[in-house]
């Protein structure tokens, strides 16, 4: 009863399924999503000034490719994405590691890291602006302040986890304190930090677009700002899609991370 | 060679460790036993300065550990690099998460021996794959930690202590967090350790291992030495009320709860 047993794994909590299953099933819920879509504006339902079909979604892909302004804006707002994301990465891994695991590092930053991680990124946009101007540096620093400070309490909490046995156990094998947060800290902390980067980056674009509605004269935001102002929703539509795509690509990249430099972890 | 005078430990206002006296000769075996929270955790990691003790004072091999007289006869902590030194005679395997998660399981044994004791990469290999091969997990040298049984980790943790050939093992319940048959495997090779004349201080639940490689076993309560003797006097004749409330609480549970006999555990 083959059959039967399978049917049992699937309504089994945790338990594992087949591979090509799993494959299926991904493939299948965006068949779904895209026949309903499909059958709502080629019949009509829904006017197409609302939701567009996918083929006037994918002729205006066509048509961006073919003047090349779509890898433009794809690039600008991936770049801003990028720099925000490693700038306050390079920061935030380090400072949080110290900030979990040192005092005073922590009674010194907390008060202030828990005071600016409640304020919303959005509301700074304008004063960005007075500040920064509208170039690429002002986009950057949207996305900087959006994700540091969340990832350094992230962080800060990763490496609060790591078991004190596991640094007592360095120490009485003869580890000095500067061995103890480079050889033993750090890599423990490993995992935790690529799980983190890889929630962080999903905020990242969703900041990108924040801040190109404002102030940008490229990238997947300004486009669809500039198409809602056209009423072309299929740009719109498109640049979702697009971010949407990207955002799967970047997941993947951590996931594929994770799995290569931390295959020793469960 | 590891004595301590009059040792107190206090977290705040809460005394945990009170006026310990405590010598411990070569090669002899101490089980350390106690109801939760009586501070053996506390007691043993003091012994190793991961928790520096307040008053009293504690030698390792005639040195006095963690701190160094002043000119004037005050005593101040010592620097680093000598508490690392006077520590460097002492291994210590803990409950759990003892081993690097990020090093293979021979990495884990050689890391210590090439940062710390400045050993050559070949004769490091050889020496770790020996010592391995005596906790009997020389097949597993290059599997990660994390894909062994709790087991098979704690053997890997003893030979990583063992590998730098300390004068004296502390151990902290090394077998609590492990599944039940699990648990002898681990026995077994501190047991070994014992026999081959290792200078061990072991905080345990498992009486039958007290009963039988002891030399000699404290019973602590509320951070004092209440009782200690030979674990046989000790187990059949408890003189203190604590004691014999111990005991009989743990006969209890393990006449209830196992089906073999609790002194059965380290079989010959
Ligand atoms: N870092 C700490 N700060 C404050 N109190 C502590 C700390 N560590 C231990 N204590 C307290 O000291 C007492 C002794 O703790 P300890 O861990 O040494 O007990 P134990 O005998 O090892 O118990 P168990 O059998 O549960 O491991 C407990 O009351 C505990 O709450
Ligand atoms: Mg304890």
């Amino acid at each position: 009863m083959a059959h039967a047993s399978l049917w049992q794994r699937c309504l089994t909590p945790r338990a594992t399924i087949p591979k090509t299953l799993t494959w299926s099933a991904g493939i299948g819920v965006w068949l779904v999503v895209i026949a309903l879509w499909a059958l709502v504006t080629y019949s009509g339902l829904v006017r197409s000034i609302f939701l567009p079909t996918p083929t006037a979604v994918l002729s205006a892909a066509v048509s961006m490719i073919g003047d090349g302004s779509l890898w433009k804006d794809i690039w600008s707002s991936a770049q801003v994405v990028l720099y925000g994301f490693l700038l306050s990465s390079a920061i935030a891994i380090p400072l949080g590691i110290l900030m979990g695991s040192f005092r005073l590092a922590q009674a010194f930053l907390d008060p202030l890291v828990n005071f600016m991680r409640y304020l919303p990124v959005t509301a700074f946009v304008p004063l960005f602006i007075l500040w920064i101007g509208i170039g690429i540096e002002q986009r950057v620093t949207v996305i900087f302040f959006g994700i540091f400070f969340q990832q350094l309490v992230m962080i800060a909490d990763i490496s609060r986890g790591v078991s004190q046995d596991l640094i007592n156990a360095s120490y009485t094998l003869g580890a000095k304190r500067r061995d103890v947060v480079t050889h033993v800290l750090f890599p423990a902390c490993l995992p935790g930090v690529i799980d983190m980067m890889r929630v962080t980056m999903g905020w990242a674009w969703t900041f990108v677009v924040v801040a190109e509605l404002v102030a940008a004269n490229s990238g997947l935001g300004y486009i669809s700002l500039k198409a809602m102002r056209g009423f072309q929703v299929d740009v719109i539509f498109l640049s979702i899609g697009l971010i949407g795509l990207l955002g799967l690509v970047t997941d993947q990249f951590f996931r594929l991370l994770r799995k290569r430099l931390t295959s020793w972890a469960l | 060679m590891l004595e301590a005078r009059g040792m107190s430990k206090r977290f705040g206002e809460h005394t945990v460790l009170q006026d310990i006296n405590l010598s411990i000769q070569r090669s002899e075996v101490v089980c350390l036993i106690g109801p939760s929270g009586s501070g053996k955790s506390t007691l043993l990691r003091s012994l190793a300065f991961l928790e520096n003790y307040d008053d009293g004072e504690v030698f390792v091999e005639g040195e006095l550990l963690g701190y160094d007289r002043a000119s004037d006869g005050r005593r101040v902590r010592s620097r680093p690099s000598r508490l690392s030194d006077v520590r460097r005679n002492m291994g210590m395997v803990f409950q759990q998460f003892n081993l690097w998660p990020h090093l293979s399981v021979l990495e884990n044994v050689m890391e210590a021996l090439l940062r710390v004791r400045g050993m050559k990469k070949d004769a490091a290999r050889r020496l770790a794959l020996a010592t391995l091969e005596k906790v009997g997990l020389a097949e597993k040298a290059d599997a990660w930690p994390n894909r062994l049984s709790g087991g098979q980790q704690q053997r890997v943790a003893i030979a990583r202590s063992l590998a730098m050939s300390p004068a004296i093992m502390l151990f902290d319940e090394p077998t609590s967090a492990l599944d039940p048959e699990l648990v002898g495997e681990v026995l077994q090779v501190m047991r070994q350790l014992a026999e081959e004349g290792m200078t061990m201080v072991v905080v345990t639940h498992e009486m039958g291992f007290a009963a039988r490689v002891a030399d000699r076993v404290l019973f602590l309560d509320q951070g004092h030495i209440v009782e200690q003797g030979p674990p046989m006097t000790l187990f059949k004749n408890p003189q203190s009320p604590r004691l014999a409330q111990f005991l009989g609480n743990y006969l209890e549970r393990n006449s209830l709860f196992e089906a073999a006999p609790a002194l059965n555990r380290v079989d010959d």
